[in-house]
């Protein structure tokens, strides 16, 4: 059976463009206004990756922790995660759900209890920052059986005698991060260097749906068309901060800004 | 699980680096992946390296001060009139505490990996202090993380970093302390691994870190022990080691020759932040039984709440306060071999004004929670019980927090 992460891939090829990845973080900046982004937003990306926030993340920049912190302070929780995702998929044409944070929750939450509770609510995926191959490889397994794609993630860093391991050991999509940096800093490098490394990998993984993320704005997306997939993550949650500080509504500034990325790359 | 013999504390872990089979791990972005992997073997190449060695035994003799002095406290032994109170006075060393120790390793690793400039957090300001020290020393460049509370609370510390040269990059995020400055620090070394070398200050950190900390700091252990021979002929049958417990650096290195002899023997008693008397805030997940989390890529208890979120801490020492412990310290808690206890502030201040007023020494109030807690359980030893407490910091980075809780401050 084809996974609905795959089946989605699988749609964007068809009609020759990458799938637009959003990432925004559950409860920011409530978790009524986190659920309706997640709806209006659905109109155009293809994904939907929602981050669980975590209070001493070691791999985010400013913005995403200026989102993370805006919704602890508002009190989100790991159950409140989950009700969020099982609302968004109650819609009709729900796309499929990515969750991503840090290996504390789930480690607290207890691995086993969380996997479960993700498939009950209806998530597609995992991504855990912090949880590296090969230590990865037991909750890796325990995703596949539970019918969730367990994301891995590759960087500059990773060598190529690892890649292949990696790559072997992952599901249907992996991750490319396209430079050194937390999330949402500034491209350091040419995109066109960005993509050549993002080929190498596909030439290792002719069959996973790889995405580039990390640094990809509204300027820089179009220049990624090439690829399987683009995460727009950090320039989102800016605009939340940016809509809010302004008192504006970043439902609709949301929408605004995932219909131009699409209309970027398509 | 038991300590093995004739193995370093730091070395008994698992392919993965746990301890104990649960305490530590490499919990961090895959991005990190490659640099921690070119440490480790970058130190475990040097560590067998007869030169590295030598340097760094020439460093620690003649730039850190070697040994740092092993002392009675005849005074308090008598006002307390039990145990006989020694103290290793790890405050001499160059810089005023046991930070240096790291540092200069860390420096020596970083010129071997010919990167330029290291990345360093920093809570009381120590570990900041000694990093632009060895940096202005080896001519490499310096940042050094700290939280907003503890910039303003440890001045002394920040205008020496200043003043070597270093960078201080103040932390405004979460509670402003050492937590979310060892974050932020690993943040950029994430963003920045291919042109800086990231030292962290404690025992705490992705499995190399905890081992290249207490690789550096044991030398306060193997000076302790000669002084014990020394000084009673033999090593004392009735002995106790006490130490404060942030991240855990000095514990280790005040304890490292120790792990093999029996607990009843020697015993070992590590001292955490019970913070202040009246507040539910406390940084002293050993002693007040906290749930493992991971926390800066390891596993480890940790104060947390029922969701995983890491809690803030309280403590008048910045050195302290830190809601998270070394995976070693858990691990040594775990099989009994070490004791934890806390002090509050309270008796950590209390503790300070005694020892100050009757010896002519001057801890800083990390060291004060360590004699806080020899002053409760000296007087109902006798004195066949040799105490020794590792008097690791000077209080001079402490005078306006002191004189604003005492009321005066003298030196
Ligand atoms: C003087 C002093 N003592 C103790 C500590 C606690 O650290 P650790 O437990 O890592 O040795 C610090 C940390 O900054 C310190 O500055």
């Amino acid at each position: 059976m084809k996974s609905q992460i795959s089946l989605a891939f699988k749609k964007c090829r068809k009609e020759n463009r990458p799938a637009l990845l959003t990432y925004t973080v559950a409860g920011d900046n409530t978790k009524k206004k986190s659920l309706e982004i997640l709806k209006s937003i659905s109109e155009y990306a293809d994904i939907l990756e929602l981050g669980f926030a975590h209070n001493a993340p070691t791999a985010d920049g400013p913005q995403i922790q200026n989102s993370s912190y805006r919704a602890l302070k508002n009190g989100i929780k790991l159950k409140d995660v989950f009700q969020i995702v099982k609302n968004y998929k109650k819609i009709k044409n729900a796309k499929p759900c990515i969750l991503m944070g840090y290996y504390q929750m789930v480690y607290k939450y207890g691995e086993k209890k969380f996997v479960r509770k993700c498939k009950q609510v209806g998530v597609d995926g995992l991504i855990i920052v912090d949880l590296p191959f090969p230590e990865n490889k037991e909750f890796s397994r325990l995703c596949k059986k539970n019918f969730i794609t367990f994301i891995q993630l590759l960087s500059p860093t990773t060598s190529k005698e690892r890649m292949k391991k990696i790559i072997q050991s992952s599901h249907d999509m992996i991750y490319y991060i396209s430079m050194l940096s937390t999330t949402g800093g500034k491209l350091k490098i040419s995109p066109n260097k960005i993509l050549k490394n993002y080929f190498k990998i596909k030439r290792l993984s002719k069959t996973k749906n790889a995405v580039i993320g990390f640094g990809i704005t509204e300027k820089t997306i179009s220049s990624f068309k090439k690829a399987d997939g683009l995460v727009v993550g950090s320039a989102l949650c800016k605009g939340i901060s940016d809509s809010l500080k302004k008192r504006q509504n970043p439902v609709i500034k949301l929408n605004k800004m995932v219909k131009k990325l699409k209309s970027r790359i398509t | 699980m038991k300590i093995k013999k004739g193995i370093p504390l730091i070395d008994q872990h698992d392919k993965n680096g746990f301890y104990g089979g649960k305490f530590g791990g490499n919990y961090v972005a895959e991005t990190l992946k490659k640099p921690i992997d070119d440490l480790t073997k970058l130190f475990e190449k040097c560590r067998k390296d007869k030169n590295f060695i030598k340097e760094r035994d020439n460093l620690y003799e003649n730039y850190v001060g070697k040994p740092t002095r092993f002392i009675k406290l005849q005074n308090l032994t008598d006002h307390l009139g039990g145990a006989q109170i020694y103290a290793k006075m790890v405050s001499d060393a160059n810089g005023g505490a046991h930070k240096i120790y790291n540092a200069i390793t860390h420096a020596m690793l970083c010129k071997k990996a010919k990167k330029k400039y290291m990345c360093t957090d920093t809570g009381a300001g120590y570990n900041g202090k000694m990093f632009s020290m060895v940096a202005k020393k080896f001519g490499l460049g310096c940042k050094v993380f700290m939280g907003t509370r503890d910039i303003e609370r440890q001045k002394p510390n920040c205008d020496s970093i200043r003043k070597n040269g270093a960078e201080i990059i103040p932390v405004t995020s979460g509670s402003k302390t050492l937590v979310d400055a060892v974050s932020e620090c690993i943040r950029y070394w994430v963003s920045n691994c291919d042109k800086a070398h990231m030292g962290i200050g404690s025992l705490v950190g992705p499995n190399i870190f905890v081992k290249i900390c207490g690789f550096s700091t044991s030398q306060i252990s193997r000076e302790l022990k000669v002084q014990l021979e020394e000084e009673f002929g033999e090593i004392p049958r009735r002995l106790k080691l006490i130490n404060c417990v942030g991240g855990g650096s000095s514990a280790y290195g005040f304890w490292s020759e120790f792990f093999d002899y029996d607990k009843k023997h020697i015993e070992l008693i590590g001292v955490e932040a019970g913070g202040p008397k009246n507040s539910k805030l406390h940084a002293a997940p050993l002693s007040k039984n906290s749930k493992i989390a991971i926390l800066h890529g390891a596993a480890a208890y940790c104060v947390q709440d029922s969701d995983g979120q890491i809690d803030e801490t309280d403590s008048c020492s910045s050195g302290l306060d830190y809601p998270s412990t070394s995976p070693i310290h858990c691990y040594l808690k775990d099989i009994g071999r070490a004791r934890y206890s806390f002090a509050t502030d309270e008796e950590a201040f209390a503790a300070y004004k005694l020892v100050t007023e009757l010896e002519e020494i001057s801890p800083s109030l990390e060291p004060s929670h360590s004699f806080a807690e020899a002053i409760k359980i000296a007087p109902r030893l006798d004195d066949t019980n040799i105490i020794v407490v590792n008097s690791c910091g000077d209080s001079l980075k402490d005078k306006d927090i002191i004189k604003k809780r005492l009321g005066s401050y003298s030196r």
